[in-house]
């Protein structure tokens, strides 16, 4: 994702701001997440992005469908646009295809994403526009009350499934990078901030649609999924690359680590595929792919010229 | 028994101020782009024109079958055509299947000049032979004089595949019939085949010289419709071409559609043109997207919209609440089609209304308008932009497969960059002020867009206050519900009362909206020429509804609205006082004036006939005396 600094100017002159913002300047109202909730660490990343970068907030849209991954643009100190459930991706692909000069970002949820808004899911992938993607991965179905995700793993029990999920869980980065469009598949954890903060960074750097899946502890409901994952570093296999995301603090605690050229999509999709581990890291990365809102960029006109030209098209349907 | 054409004629000319031709034939023939270039061409000789598309769902149905009936209804005459009419005088039919259809649907006037394709009548197969023998005999009861034409043998003396021209042919016939400008005839062609290789335009040509040649050499009767010159510039387009040019002229620069019939010509057509003008069509991927693609480029930006039919206007109900709920403006075009579910795809029917004012969830006040003519479609595009951005919220037109199919002359609109509303503003939100500074006489609130330093907010589905924060207490949602719905209090103040069509008392007033404007006038000018007192009116806002319909409904004994969608019949079994559906404008005048509205309804899945509706005014006065 390309930063833009954009300043608003007036016929006074453009404002020169100077001003450093910090992590808590990008901070909205208090989340109203449980605590011990993962979604607080995502959170908590994000602004010390948006610092890092110090993204304008006027220039700056989080866009979200429903759940509670979807209450992230609310806690921010930004501009936000809190949609529909399943209708997070067209709502931000409609920001990014009239205003490329927006740094947009979509929180999202599994049910969200995976289950009610999957065609967009699938198609906005193919699309490509530029923008960050962030699934929170919690497995369930968090804020209508405990009930089967997509995600969630076969033999969970839940409200609408009490004996336990009846499917295996399906495989949302397998699905991602089978879609010819994809240009940027990435899993991380909400655990571990320093990988959060470094797979983040390499989803905001690409140009195009990053695709992060965030596996999200739910202290409420899926706590033992992923506590186990927390606790015992022999479930986790970080992918490292130069190109990718290599974190030499994570080494000594991670022993599984395998070498992954994120060019390598074939690579990308047999390492999807296992599920032995949780894997971390940048699978896939295309920044050759065409991003749509440039695809789509025509040349502005001004209401004089649009007339003249409408001029010349009644001209063709004239008595 | 069918006369063969005279060689030595002597040509009788009928003199006629209006005259309505079909031309049909199977789908894939091009009847449909002759009867529009004729349609077209005769309003470019100063005729009044109305046109009808006569199209079956598929795109290739069997042939020779009277339900792949495709073709092309134009009505010309002296003076402006608002509608259909009645029944067709003259038929170009190229199988007797596709013929036979429109006679057992009663679309041709007894006595009708029906030019029948003549293969088939000696056709090598015997079922054929058969099948037409049988047709012309139940069509015997019509009084049609048929005229059998060798178009297939007089095409193949000049191409190779007469299926690709023959309609050609027939437009040449129909030129030396009506008198048409064969120079013009031929500047329409290019115009229509500009996007194909020139051999295609000269075959095309050369087939109009043979039809018209031989039509003057084997016809003994010519239709004479005089025409004035206008006295303004005009433009000839149909109503989807009207919307897609509306829009541009509105400054809308982002269509975001889904293809459904038959609202995608207007996407053809914008995708054609709209990136000249700095807009682009984006295809989404499903109905829901569409919406979702205009809501959030609304939101960022300058209104963006969407168009769309029936099934798909079900679809983006969800988005729809969200925006207004959220108060980003939006347009969204509902050419509708026959219903419910899938209905009737390429036909007409006005049955979405209630859909389009009461179709959501909760309380979720929006703007519903309904173009009547084909040049308010043009019109609606700008007022609809207009008060999507005034009032911050959705505005809905509805048209439908008539006014988006037919054709017309009118007044060519005079441009005005006005139209396209002012530039956005990205300049810092003042100190104090809130997303939603809500005006409490109005319930208008200025917006902010990303961009506006000091403007940062989100906009929410969810119950907010003033500053877009999150409330679910009874003040913030009460205040929420009542600031949406004054913005439509304040609107409809601003509307003026419908005029009457006819004297403002009477016996009978007749309500209708939408396409069907031309027909009910035609038919109450009927009645009225009978010395009856009926008047009409005709409403283009239909939520909020027009001020001052009470008072008018007070001025006549009885009011009943004439629709194209479905009411019971009283009389009917089990239909009583108590459980009668009604007409779906007469179910809202109902419940906004208290009158006892009644209403003739329709569902037949074309544009009501003018001789129908006067029956229904006939049968009203009978009833109500």
């Amino acid at each position: 994702m390309t930063m833009t600094t954009l300043q608003a100017c007036s016929l006074l002159g453009c404002p020169i701001d100077d001003r450093f913002l910090a992590a808590d300047d990008y901070a909205g109202p208090l989340a109203r997440w449980c605590p011990g909730c993962g979604d607080h660490a995502i959170l908590a990343s994000v602004r010390r992005l948006c610092e890092n970068h110090q993204l304008q907030p006027e220039q700056t849209v989080f866009v979200s469908g429903i759940g509670c991954s979807s209450r992230f643009p609310h806690y921010m100190k930004t501009y936000g646009f809190h949609g529909l459930h399943g209708r997070a991706l067209p709502l931000a692909l409609g920001v990014k295809l009239r205003r490329p000069d927006l740094t947009v970002f979509v929180s999202t949820g599994d049910g969200d994403c995976f289950s009610i808004g999957s065609a967009h899911w699938l198609h906005t992938v193919r699309y490509n526009p530029d923008m960050v993607v962030m699934v929170f991965d919690n497995n369930v179905y968090g804020l209508t009350k405990n009930q089967t995700s997509p995600t969630s793993p076969q033999g969970y029990p839940s409200n609408t499934q009490p004996t336990g999920a009846l499917l295996g869980p399906m495989n949302p980065l397998s699905v991602t990078l089978g879609i010819s469009g994809a240009s940027f598949v990435a899993q991380t954890c909400d655990w571990l901030p320093a990988h959060l903060d470094a797979v983040l960074e390499k989803a905001f750097a690409h140009r195009g649609l990053s695709f992060v899946r965030i596996l999200q502890r739910c202290p409420e409901y899926t706590d033992k999924i992923f506590t186990e994952a927390m606790r015992n570093p022999d479930r986790v296999e970080l992918l490292t690359h130069e190109d990718g995301v290599d974190l030499p603090q994570l080494a000594r605690t991670y022993q599984h680590q395998t070498r992954h050229d994120p060019s390598d999509l074939h690579r990308a999709r047999q390492l999807a595929e296992s599920t032995d581990r949780y894997r971390l890291g940048i699978f896939y990365r295309n920044a050759a792919m065409p991003v749509y809102e440039q695809v789509r960029a025509v040349p502005a006109r001004s209401a004089a010229e649009r007339l003249a030209t409408l001029e010349l098209e009644l001209d063709k349907y004239a008595v | 028994m069918p006369e063969t054409a005279a060689v030595e004629k002597t040509c009788q000319t009928l003199t006629r101020q209006t005259h309505t031709l079909e031309i049909v034939s199977d789908s894939g023939e091009g009847a449909q782009k002759c009867g529009q270039i004729f349609g077209r061409v005769s309003a470019r000789m100063g005729n009044g024109v109305w046109t009808v598309e006569i199209i079956p769902a598929e795109i290739q149905p069997p042939a020779r079958h009277p339900t792949s009936a495709s073709g092309n209804r134009v009505r010309i005459g002296t003076g402006q055509v608002t509608n259909w009419g009645d029944a067709a005088d003259l038929v170009v039919a190229f199988n007797e299947q596709v013929l036979l259809q429109r006679h057992r649907l009663g679309a041709l006037a007894r006595g009708a000049i029906i030019l029948l394709e003549s293969m088939w009548e000696n056709h090598d197969d015997p079922d054929i032979r058969e099948a037409h023998a049988a047709a012309l005999e139940e069509m015997s009861t019509g009084g049609y004089r048929f005229v059998m034409v060798p178009m297939e043998e007089q095409c193949l003396q000049l191409v190779d595949n007469p299926r690709k021209g023959k309609n050609m042919f027939a437009l040449g016939m129909l030129a030396w019939i009506y008198s048409r400008d064969i120079e013009k005839i031929k500047e329409q062609i290019a115009f229509e085949f500009r996007k194909k290789r020139k051999e295609i335009y000269e075959s095309n040509v050369t087939l109009l010289d043979a039809g018209f040649k031989w039509a003057g050499e084997n016809l003994d009767f010519r239709v004479a419709v005089p025409s004035a010159p206008f006295d303004r510039p005009m433009v000839v387009m149909n109503g989807n071409q009207a919307v897609a040019m509306g829009a541009i002229a509105a400054g809308l620069e982002l269509c975001s559609m889904y293809p459904i019939t038959p609202a995608t010509s207007a996407s053809h057509y914008l995708s054609e043109i709209i990136e000249k003008y700095g807009g682009i069509v984006h295809q989404a991927e499903d109905e829901i997207a569409a919406a979702g693609v205009a809501i959030g480029a609304s939101y960022a930006g300058k209104t963006a919209f969407t168009i769309t039919s029936g099934p798909g206007l079900a679809l983006k109900t969800e988005l729809l609440g969200l925006a207004i709920m959220t108060e980003l403006p939006l347009v969204v075009v509902d050419v509708q089609r026959g219903g419910p579910s899938t209905g009737l795809p390429t036909k007409v029917e006005q049955a979405d209304l209630l859909a389009a004012v009461y179709g959501q969830t909760g309380d979720a006040p929006h703007i519903v308008l309904a173009p009547a003519t084909i040049e308010e479609c043009f019109t609606a595009m700008i007022t609809a932009r207009r008060l999507a951005e005034a009032y911050r919220g959705v505005v809905l037109v509805l048209t439908d497969a008539n006014l988006a199919t037919g054709v017309q002359p009118f007044p060519r609109p005079v441009l005005d960059e006005r139209f396209c509303g002012p530039p956005l503003d990205f300049g810092p939100v003042p100190d104090g002020l809130r997303a939603y500074d809500w005006d409490a006489e109005t319930g208008v609130s200025r917006r902010f867009i990303p961009g506006q330093p000091g403007g940062m907010h989100t906009v929410t589905g969810l119950s907010h206050d003033e500053h877009s924060r999150v409330g679910y207490t009874p003040d913030v949602h009460e205040r929420g519900c009542l600031m949406r719905s004054r913005k439509l209090a304040v609107f409809q103040q601003t509307l003026l009362p419908p005029e009457v069509h006819g004297d403002e008392s009477g016996d009978l007033l007749v309500v209708g909206w939408g396409s069907t404007l031309g027909a009910i006038q035609e038919a109450v000018d009927r009645a009225r020429a009978d010395g009856l007192r009926v008047s009409s009116l005709h409403l283009r806002f239909l939520s909020p509804l027009e001020p001052g319909l009470q008072a008018i409904f007070s001025r006549f004994r009885k009011v009943m609205t004439v629709e194209i969608n479905y009411s019971d019949t009283v009389g009917d079994p089990h239909i009583t006082a108590e459980n009668r559906r009604y007409g779906q404008l007469a179910w809202l005048l109902r419940a906004a004036t208290l009158v006892d509205v009644d209403c003739w309804t329709r569902v037949p899945g074309e544009p009501l006939r003018p001789g129908d509706i006067h029956r229904g005014i006939l049968a009203q006065l009978a009833a109500s005396v």
